[in-house]
C-alpha cells in the first residue's frame, strides 16, 4: 500500500522497530506499539469485516475493548487459531496473521451481502418467526445460516499454550490505570496498603496520557506531563503491584474478582514457547476502587455503520497515541464538546478537519472558539441524515434540526469526507460495578446511569462514576480517597486545574431523518445488526421489558455485549413507550467483561490433570497385569483383565466362570469404610438403617439398606460389629463421601444427644476379596491361625487375625453368592497380602476379576447395585426387599415415607428378573419394557437396569423395573428394539442358588 | 463467592462449604403418628424466600461441622452465623 497515513511521530510507537504482519493473506507493515487496528488504519484499511445479519461492510469503529465490528480470526487453520479477536486490542507482532471473519468467500465480495438488500424482509425476530417452521426444515436452514454467517471458527486441534491460575489477596485493588486509578494507587500504596493496580491496556495513564492540549492543565502542566510524573513515581513504590494487559472479567460478591493477565499475546510466536500465555487471577480484595472509565457513545442516524465512521475519541486516540490519521478529509458529528477536543488534536497534528456538525444550536466554549478561530466550519443545530459509500464513506448529507429535535427542516447539504467521527457523549463503564451487585441511578442532566449503592467495600471514581471532566475528576478525589481508605492526607489536596470543557449536551437517542423510519438503517447494535427500527417493531409487537426487547431484537447479545449501543436501545424504548429511563433499568451485565478463552478458564486442569483420580494400594499390580480400568467416582477400578487377544466379553465370561468353579480375587479397596464408635453406636445404626442392629453379636456382620427421608434407597453395604461400641460400616464406592456427610448431618443436627463418632477410613485399608469354592483353602494358607470351618467361622462373621505380624480384619461376607472372605489390611501392606493370596491360590487357578465380572456374578444372585438397579424412586418394597425392613423399630430414616399414599401404590415400578426366549440373546441395559408394542401409543411398563450373558447358567439374564412387576412372574413381555421385538419372561430376580447353598458351603 | 466465618475455624472461602437448605426444620419426634399431609409438610415444603433466610451450612472441606447462617438471598449478605442448637440472634 502506498497510502501511508502516519502523521507526526508518537512516543508510544517505536518507528525504528518495523513489524510485518498479514491481513487477509496480504503483507503489511506497522511499528512496535501498534495494534492491528492502528496498523491497518495507517495502511488506509478501514474495511475489516462483514456484519452478522446483513453482511454489510464494516470497519474499525473504536480504539478499545468495546469494538463491535473489527473482530478477526488469528492464525487460521493452525492450532493457535482464535476467533473474535478485537483488532483494536491485539498488539501486532512479527508473524501475525489475521483474517476477516463472517464473510464468504471474501470480505470484498460477500455473497451474504444479499441479505442487505433483503433487509425489508429480515426484521427483528425474523429467525425466530421464519426458521422455526416447519420444524423439520430446521436442519436445512441451519446449514445455510451457519455457512453464511457465524462468528469465526473455533480451533480443531489441542491448544498448544499453557495457562495457569493464581490467587491474589490484597488490601486495595484498583481497576483501571487512567488518571483516577493512578491517583488512587499512589494514595493507597503510600499509606501502607498492599495495593494491586490492573489495566487492560499495555500502557498506563488511560486517555489522559496522550492528551496534549493546552486546554487541560494540572498545576500548570499539560495533563499528560503531570500524569507521566505520577506514573514514574508509583513505579517505585514497593507495596504496589502493577499489572498491565490485565482485564478484569468478573466482579463477584464479597470483593472476589477474576482477571485475565495476558502474558504472551503481544510476542512473536517463536518467543512464546514454554511460557504461560494467560494467567487467570483470582483476586480477593479487602477494598476495591473501580476506575474503569467511560465509553464514548455513537450517534444513531441512517447508515451510521459504514467503514470510515468511527467514534470521535477513537480518531483522537489513533492520532495522538499511534500517530495515525484515520482520514484525510475528516468530519466530526457531535452533541457535546468532546468532538472539539478531537478536532483540536487533529489540527495540532496537521490532520485536516473539514467540518463539525453539532446538534446543539448554541455553543460557545473555549474549545468551540478555538475551532472557529481556525476557520473550521461548524454546522450548529444540524444533524447527519445519511451517509454514502459502500466499502468506505465518501459523503454525508446533513439537515437542520427542528427546535424540538424531532424533525429535520430546510434543505440538504452534502459534504465530501473519507472519515466521520461521532460523539454522542459518554457512558460510564459500570459493568463491573453492577456485576458485583451494585445498584445504579439515572442522572437526567446528561442521561447517564451512575453507581448509587455499593454492595461491598468499594467505590467508583472518575468517569465510571459520571465525573467526566478533568476538574470534576480531580477536585473531589482527595476527599473520596480519604473517606474510603480512612486516611488523613493525600498528595492531591490543592491541585490547580484548568479544564475548558463545557458540559452542555443535546441528547437525541434516535436522530430524525427526512425519510420515514422504515426506509432507514440507523444501527444501534452494530455487531448484531439491530436497528432503531427493529427496537420500535419489538415495542409495536408488545414487548415492554428491556430484557425481552434485548432477546427479541438480539441487541446487546454480541461478543461486545452491546457496550456501545445498549444506552441507545434503552433511550429509544423509553421515548417510544413513554417510560422513564431510570425506571426501565438496564439489562444485566454478565461476566466476562471481555471474552475469555477456554484455556484461561481451565488453566492447568487439562489432560491427566483434568480431574484428580484415586488409586488403590494394589493399582500397580492391575496395571502390570494388563487390566482395563473404569472410573467409579474418582477411583480407577480394574474393570477386567483380558488375556492375549481376548475381547471384553471373553475375559468377563472366563473370570466369572473361574470365580464360581474354583476361586476368584477382587480388589475391593475402593468400598467406602466408616469407623463408628461411641456408646450409642448401635442406636445410631438402628436409626439410619432399615433393619435392627441392637442384637447383632460382636464379631458378626449384617447387610444394611439406607434410605432417604423420602423412603427411597440411598446406599447399602455390610456393617460389622467389632466391639460393644465399635462398628465398621462399608458403603458403595461412589457413595462413601455423601453417606458420611449425611450421617454427620443427622448426628450433629437431629441427634446431638447421641454419643457417636464417625471417621472415614476408606483410604486406611486395602480390601481383598477371595471367593469361590476353593476360597476357604486359599485363605487358610494365607492366614493359618484362623479356624475357617463353617462352624467356627460361618457366613456373616468376622475375626481379627495376623498375617506375618501384620494385623488384619477378616470378614466372611459375599457379594457374589459364593463363599467368600474379605481381608482388610493396613493399606501399605495391601499389595503384599494380594501377592500372598495369588501365590496361595496358584494351585487353584485363582483368577483376578474386575468390576464387570463382579457385576455379572451379583446379578446371577439377584443382588442389587444402588444407582444401577435403583434410581432415586425405588423403595425397598419396590426392590422386593421387604425382609430388610424392621417391623419392630419405632422409627428409622425414611420409615414414615414407606406408607405414604404414593409409596404404597401397587403399580409402582418394581424390581424383577427377565429371561429371553432365545437364551443367547442379551438385552440392552436401558431398553424399554412393554406388553404390547403394536398398541398406539405404546405403554411403557419399565426398563432394563442390568443385563448379562451368564456363563454359569448358560443363558441371558437381566434385571429390570416394571410397573406392578411383583405380580407378573411368568408373564411374557416385549423389549422393542429398533428392528426387532425381543420376547422375554418375567422371573424372580434371583437366578442362581436361591437356597444359599454355595454361600454357606 | 462468599467469605464465610466458620464458628469453629474462622474465615474461609465459600468453596470449602456446602449449603444444606432451610434451617430450624426439626425432624418430627414421632413420624409414625403424622398424617401423610403433615409428613409431606416436613419432608417437602420449604420457604425459599427472596430476602432474609435462615439456612444450614456445613464446613464440608474443613472441620465438617454444621452451623446456621442468616443470609439475605437478594444480595447474599450474611447477617449472622451461629452454632447448631443455638437460637438465632434477635437483632439482625
Ligand atoms: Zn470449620
Amino acid at each position: 500500500m502506498t497510502n501511508n497515513l502516519r502523521v507526526k511521530s508518537s512516543k508510544f510507537i517505536d518507528e525504528t522497530y518495523k513489524i510485518s504482519f498479514k491481513f487477509n493473506n496480504k503483507t503489511y507493515y506497522g511499528y512496535k506499539g501498534d495494534t492491528l487496528a492502528s496498523a491497518l488504519l495507517a495502511n488506509n484499511i478501514h474495511l475489516v469485516g462483514r456484519s452478522f445479519k446483513y453482511h454489510r461492510p464494516r470497519g474499525i469503529m473504536t480504539a478499545g475493548s468495546e469494538e463491535p465490528n473489527a473482530i478477526v480470526q488469528l492464525h487460521k487453520n493452525t492450532s493457535r487459531t482464535e476467533p473474535n479477536v478485537r483488532a483494536t486490542e491485539i498488539e501486532i507482532y512479527e508473524g501475525l496473521e489475521a483474517s476477516s471473519q463472517n464473510c464468504w468467500p471474501s470480505v470484498n465480495f460477500d455473497l451474504g451481502g444479499i441479505n442487505n438488500f433483503l433487509s425489508p424482509v429480515l426484521p427483528a425476530g425474523f429467525y425466530y418467526k421464519t426458521f422455526m417452521w416447519p420444524a423439520s426444515f430446521w436442519e436445512k436452514y441451519e446449514y445455510f445460516i451457519r455457512k453464511s454467517a457465524g462468528l469465526g471458527k473455533s480451533p480443531t486441534e489441542p491448544d498448544p499454550d499453557i495457562y495457569e491460575h493464581k490467587y491474589i489477596h490484597c488490601d486495595v485493588l484498583i481497576i483501571g490505570a487512567g488518571i483516577s486509578g493512578i491517583v488512587a494507587a499512589k494514595t493507597s500504596a503510600k499509606n501502607g496498603f498492599k495495593t494491586l493496580l490492573v489495566d487492560e491496556k499495555p500502557h498506563l495513564g488511560g486517555s489522559t496520557i496522550y492528551q496534549n492540549s493546552e486546554h487541560f492543565k494540572i498545576n500548570n502542566q499539560i495533563s499528560s506531563s503531570w500524569l507521566e510524573k505520577e506514573i514514574n513515581e508509583i513505579k517505585k513504590i514497593d507495596n504496589l503491584e502493577i499489572k498491565t494487559r490485565t482485564s478484569v472479567a468478573a466482579f463477584h460478591g464479597y470483593n472476589f474478582l477474576l482477571a485475565r493477565e495476558n502474558l504472551t499475546d503481544h510476542l512473536p510466536l517463536h518467543q512464546r514457547n514454554e511460557k504461560v500465555r494467560h494467567r487467570l487471577l483470582k483476586i480477593r480484595a479487602k477494598k476495591v476502587i473501580s476506575a474503569t472509565g467511560s465509553l464514548e457513545r455513537p450517534l444513531v442516524f441512517d447508515n451510521n455503520d459504514r467503514p470510515g465512521i468511527l467514534l470521535s475519541s477513537a480518531i483522537e486516540k489513533y492520532s495522538n497515541l499511534f500517530g495515525v490519521a484515520c482520514g484525510q478529509k475528516n468530519v466530526l458529528f457531535t452533541n457535546n464538546d468532546s468532538a472539539y477536543e478531537t478536532a483540536i488534536s487533529l489540527f495540532q497534528k496537521g490532520i485536516n478537519v473539514e467540518a463539525i456538525i453539532d446538534n446543539r444550536e448554541e455553543v460557545d466554549s473555549k474549545l468551540v472558539k478555538e475551532i472557529e478561530k481556525n476557520n473550521i466550519k461548524i454546522y450548529k443545530g444540524y444533524t447527519v441524515v445519511n451517509t454514502f459509500g459502500y466499502k468506505k464513506i465518501n459523503k454525508i448529507s446533513i439537515m437542520q434540526l427542528s427546535k424540538d429535535g424531532q424533525k429535520v427542516v430546510g434543505s440538504k447539504i452534502s459534504i465530501d469526507c473519507d472519515c466521520l467521527g461521532m460523539s454522542g457523549g459518554w457512558t460510564p463503564a459500570v459493568h463491573l460495578f453492577t456485576q458485583s451487585g451494585g445498584k445504579l441511578k439515572f442522572r437526567d442532566d446528561d442521561q447517564v446511569f451512575i453507581p448509587n449503592k455499593y454492595p461491598s467495600d468499594q467505590i467508583s471514581i472518575g468517569s465510571c462514576n459520571g465525573e467526566f471532566t478533568l476538574d470534576e475528576i480531580l477536585t473531589g478525589i482527595s476527599k473520596k480517597l480519604k473517606d474510603f481508605l480512612n486516611i488523613k492526607k493525600t498528595d492531591y489536596e490543592n491541585l490547580e486545574i484548568q479544564s475548558h470543557f463545557n458540559k452542555t449536551k443535546r441528547n437525541i437517542w434516535l436522530l430524525p431523518s427526512d425519510k420515514i423510519i422504515g426506509k432507514t438503517k440507523p444501527f444501534v447494535d452494530y455487531q448484531n445488526d439491530t436497528t432503531a427500527k427493529d427496537i420500535k417493531l419489538a415495542l409495536r409487537e408488545g414487548f415492554r421489558s428491556i430484557e425481552h426487547v434485548k432477546r427479541y431484537t438480539t441487541t446487546g447479545m454480541g461478543t461486545d455485549q452491546g457496550k456501545l449501543g445498549n444506552m441507545h436501545a434503552l433511550g429509544i424504548i423509553s421515548e417510544t413507550a413513554g417510560s422513564r429511563m431510570g425506571e426501565l433499568g438496564t439489562t444485566t451485565f454478565r461476566p466476562p467483561y471481555t471474552p475469555l478463552t477456554f484455556g484461561t478458564i481451565v488453566g492447568r486442569n487439562v489432560g491427566e490433570y483434568f480431574d484428580v483420580f484415586r488409586k488403590t494400594p494394589i493399582h500397580d499390580w492391575h496395571v502390570e497385569n494388563k487390566a482395563k480400568f473404569e472410573n467409579v467416582g474418582q477411583w480407577k477400578r480394574a474393570w477386567f483383565y483380558p488375556k492375549e487377544n481376548e475381547s471384553m466379553h471373553e475375559a468377563v465370561q472366563r473370570e466369572s466362570k473361574a470365580a464360581r468353579d474354583s476361586a476368584g480375587i477382587l480388589d475391593a479397596s475402593t468400598l467406602g469404610k466408616i469407623d463408628i464408635q461411641g456408646t450409642d453406636a448401635s442406636e445410631f445404626l438402628n436409626r439410619v438403617y432399615t433393619n435392627a442392629w441392637s442384637k447383632l453379636a460382636i464379631g458378626k456382620c449384617r447387610y444394611g439398606l439406607m434410605l432417604n427421608e423420602d423412603g427411597m434407597v440411598y446406599d447399602d453395604g455390610v456393617t460389622t460389629r467389632l466391639d460393644e461400641n465399635h462398628y465398621i460400616m462399608t458403603t458403595t464406592t461412589g457413595g462413601a463421601a455423601t453417606v458420611l456427610g449425611k450421617l454427620e448431618d443427622y448426628l450433629q443436627t437431629e441427634w446431638p444427644e447421641l454419643d457417636v463418632y464417625l471417621t472415614s477410613v476408606t483410604d486406611h485399608y486395602a480390601t481383598i476379596s477371595v471367593c469361590g469354592p476353593n476360597s476357604k483353602k486359599i485363605v487358610s494358607k494365607v492366614i493359618p491361625e484362623i479356624d475357617l470351618s463353617d462352624e467356627k467361622f460361618p457366613h456373616m462373621s468376622f475375626k481379627n487375625a495376623k498375617i506375618d505380624k501384620v494385623k488384619c480384619r477378616v470378614m466372611r461376607i459375599s457379594f457374589t453368592g459364593e463363599q467368600s472372605y474379605e481381608i482388610n489390611v493396613q493399606a501399605n501392606y495391601g499389595k503384599s497380602v494380594w501377592d500372598k493370596c495369588m501365590q496361595a491360590g496358584k494351585e487353584f487357578n485363582i483368577t483376578p476379576y474386575g468390576t464387570e465380572t463382579m457385576h455379572l456374578l451379583r446379578a446371577e444372585k439377584g443382588f442389587i447395585i444402588v444407582g444401577q438397579d435403583t434410581d432415586a424412586t425405588m423403595t425397598p418394597i419396590d426392590l422386593q426387599m421387604d425382609w430388610i425392613i424392621s417391623k419392630k423399630k419405632y422409627d428409622f430414616i425414611g420409615k414414615r415415607s414407606l406408607y405414604r399414599s404414593d409409596t404404597i401404590r401397587e403399580d409402582r415400578k418394581q424390581l424383577i428378573g427377565l429371561v429371553t426366549e432365545n437364551p443367547k440373546e442379551v438385552l440392552e441395559e436401558g431398553a424399554q419394557i412393554v406388553a404390547d408394542a403394536n398398541k398406539s401409543p405404546v405403554e411403557m411398563l419399565g426398563h432394563i437396569t442390568s443385563s448379562y450373558y451368564s456363563p454359569n447358567l448358560e443363558k441371558s439374564i437381566a434385571l429390570g423395573v416394571v410397573k406392578g412387576g411383583k405380580n407378573m412372574i411368568g408373564r411374557k413381555l416385549i423389549i422393542p428394539m429398533e428392528n426387532k421385538q425381543i420376547k422375554v419372561t418375567v422371573t424372580d430376580p434371583v437366578f442362581l442358588d436361591k437356597e444359599n447353598k454355595r454361600l454357606n458351603a | 463467592m462468599f467469605v464465610i466465618h466458620c464458628p469453629y475455624c474462622g474465615k474461609r472461602e465459600q468453596s470449602e462449604f456446602k449449603a444444606g437448605g432451610e434451617a430450624h426444620i426439626v425432624r418430627p419426634k414421632q413420624p409414625t403418628e403424622l398424617s401423610d399431609d403433615q409428613w409431606a409438610e416436613y419432608l417437602f415444603m420449604r420457604k425459599n424466600i427472596k430476602g432474609v433466610q435462615f439456612e444450614r451450612w456445613v464446613h464440608a472441606h474443613g472441620c465438617r461441622k454444621w452451623f446456621n447462617m442468616v443470609r439475605d438471598t437478594s444480595n447474599d449478605e450474611i447477617k449472622a452465623i451461629y452454632k447448631m442448637g443455638e437460637k438465632p440472634p434477635r437483632k439482625l
